[in-house]
């Protein structure tokens, strides 16, 4: 198996959008980010104490302009009831996206060949523990007539494509933490065969409420130990760390024909280099072995390269959750990259956001192009005592600056499911 | 204006999120106020609710104005 049947057909990311723990906003966002600022803290959106973990990364409310969330800005306020939160999170990031693309089909052609393919891991947790409140306590028949349009995790595109009229492919991926590079990844294979000329694609998820953290909890998932110092939790690689740390967010991107882009005279943060996946086939929520899985995704993006190596790669967004894990990975990269783990740098941005689940791999991707534009790579935080050393530069506390031309992030999710997706410079 | 009309109009305003001067006795729900037929299923829970009355599916069908909720309600608090 060689190539893909792309028909000559480039993608490249022609707008992107990010709601996450540190702003709302991808440039606030990015700013803060590689700063070293930590968008963790005790969590605020319910009262945790009853709960092992008690910090979150979580949106900040506020004006608009100073990078906060003020929803009547995104959601009519008629229309916020009839959505749970991560419908509201990922259509803010959806809307500075297309924004930021100046994509406005003018015709019915135009409309037809734009579609959307925006996930989440979870989808509408609250809104489901909500209605079953309302069904447990007797008002079964008093249950919001909302309820199901506001828990389906499609619905994000299904807002959207009324929004703007969208009439293309209406998609939506929910592979858990693999959702957001899965839903850039399979969206720009839409674009190669044809199916559409734009694709509006990432994730959003908005999971920390009593029974999301809960959960996890249970699932020991969790890091319980820096409730006292939340901003110390999230430290991937370290050999303090003790579990990740639930962030909420979207990340979504547009995604285009490079013709269609040229044509329109776009500004290009990037192209889609390549795009891999592969299934673990071995336990609900551990990685096998070595992380195998891990590196059969990232040769199978390296496969779908058009021909670049991993001499080629400067910078991995790593999975990186702060878990145990992270070591897997690690061995993973090294095996991977071999002699050329030597010049490589990689990060872990969960460090500074914590994990958003399904819209993870999304805005990490967006952090890749912000990377390649800017020449800045984003540090892993909290990185104080590494468990086990590696030639790799894994950019302890702060950020570098470095040319990075070709990027590469991985995102793996429960059931074994494991995406890695190439990002790289445009050159025409 | 009695009492029900003034919470009746509340609620169309609170659900719907129009101008308080929209909501006049004549108003439809769809044509005039902006519903479609999710929320005004909502609108009629909410009248359920607030007045503790059951309106049932066919009579429920039948209100389409803001007159017509007022009407039903008073009826059967009359009754």
């Amino acid at each position: 198996m060689s190539g893909t049947a792309t028909n000559g057909r480039r993608v490249v990311v022609t707008g992107i959008g990010v709601v996450s723990p540190l702003a709302v906003g991808a440039e606030l966002t990015w700013k803060r980010l590689i700063e070293g600022q930590s968008g963790i803290g005790r969590i605020t959106h319910f009262d945790p104490s009853d709960l092992p973990a008690q910090v979150a990364g979580q949106v900040p409310d506020g004006p608009t302009a100073e990078g906060g969330l003020t929803l009547s800005d995104w959601v009519p306020v008629k229309d916020q009831k009839k959505m749970d939160r991560f419908i509201h999170l990922g259509l803010a990031a959806a809307i500075q996206a297309v924004e930021d693309s100046g994509w406005k089909p003018e015709d019915e052609d135009d409309r037809c060949a734009t579609g959307v393919m925006i996930g989440s891991g979870i989808g509408g947790l609250q809104t489901i523990y909500d209605g079953s409140l309302t069904v447990s306590s007797g008002k079964a028949r008093r249950l919001s007539p909302f309820f199901i349009p506001s828990a389906l995790i499609n619905l994000i595109s299904g807002h959207l494509s009324i929004r703007y009229g969208f009439k293309g492919p209406n998609h939506a991926v929910v592979t858990a933490c693999a959702t957001g590079v899965h839903a850039i990844g399979d969206a720009s294979r839409l674009i190669q065969h044809g199916d559409a000329d734009v694709m509006i694609a990432g994730g959003a998820e908005a999971a920390i409420c009593s029974l999301g953290i809960a959960g996890f909890c249970s699932a020991r998932a969790l890091s319980t130990g820096s409730n006292d110092d939340p901003t110390k939790a999230s430290r991937p690689w370290d050999k303090d760390r003790d579990g990740f740390i639930m962030g909420e967010g979207a990340g979504v991107v547009v995604l285009e024909e490079l013709e269609h882009a040229k044509r329109r005279g776009a500004k290009i943060y990037g192209e889609i280099g390549g795009y891999g996946m592969s299934g673990d086939a071995h336990h609900i929520t551990a990685p096998a072995e070595g992380h195998e899985g891990a590196f059969r995704a990232m040769k199978a993006a390296l496969r779908n390269s058009g021909g670049l190596t991993t001499a080629d790669i400067d910078y991995v967004n790593a999975h990186g959750t702060s878990t145990m894990a992270d070591d897997l990975e690690l061995d993973a990269v090294e095996r991977f990259f071999g002699e050329d783990a030597k010049r490589l740098v990689m990060s872990s941005t969960k460090s500074a956001i914590g994990h958003l689940l399904g819209a993870a791999g999304a805005v990490e991707a967006i952090f890749c192009l912000q990377a390649i534009r800017d020449g800045v790579v984003p540090p892993t935080l909290n990185l104080d005592n590494p468990a086990r050393e590696s030639v790799i530069d894994r950019v302890a506390h702060v950020a570098q600056q470095r040319k990075i031309d070709v990027a590469l992030s991985n995102s793996f999710g429960f059931g074994g499911t494991n995406a890695s997706i190439i990002l790289k410079r445009f050159k025409d | 204006m009695s009492d029900i009309a003034d919470k009746v109009k509340k609620i169309v305003v609170e659900h719907l999120g129009v101008d308080e001067s929209k909501v006049t006795p004549d108003a439809s729900f769809i044509d005039d106020l902006g519903a479609d037929s999710l929320d005004t299923v909502e609108l009629v829970m909410a009248f359920e609710e607030a007045f503790s009355v059951e309106i049932p599916e066919d009579a429920a069908e039948k209100i389409a104005t803001v007159k017509d909720a007022i009407d039903y309600i008073e009826k059967q608090k009359a009754a």
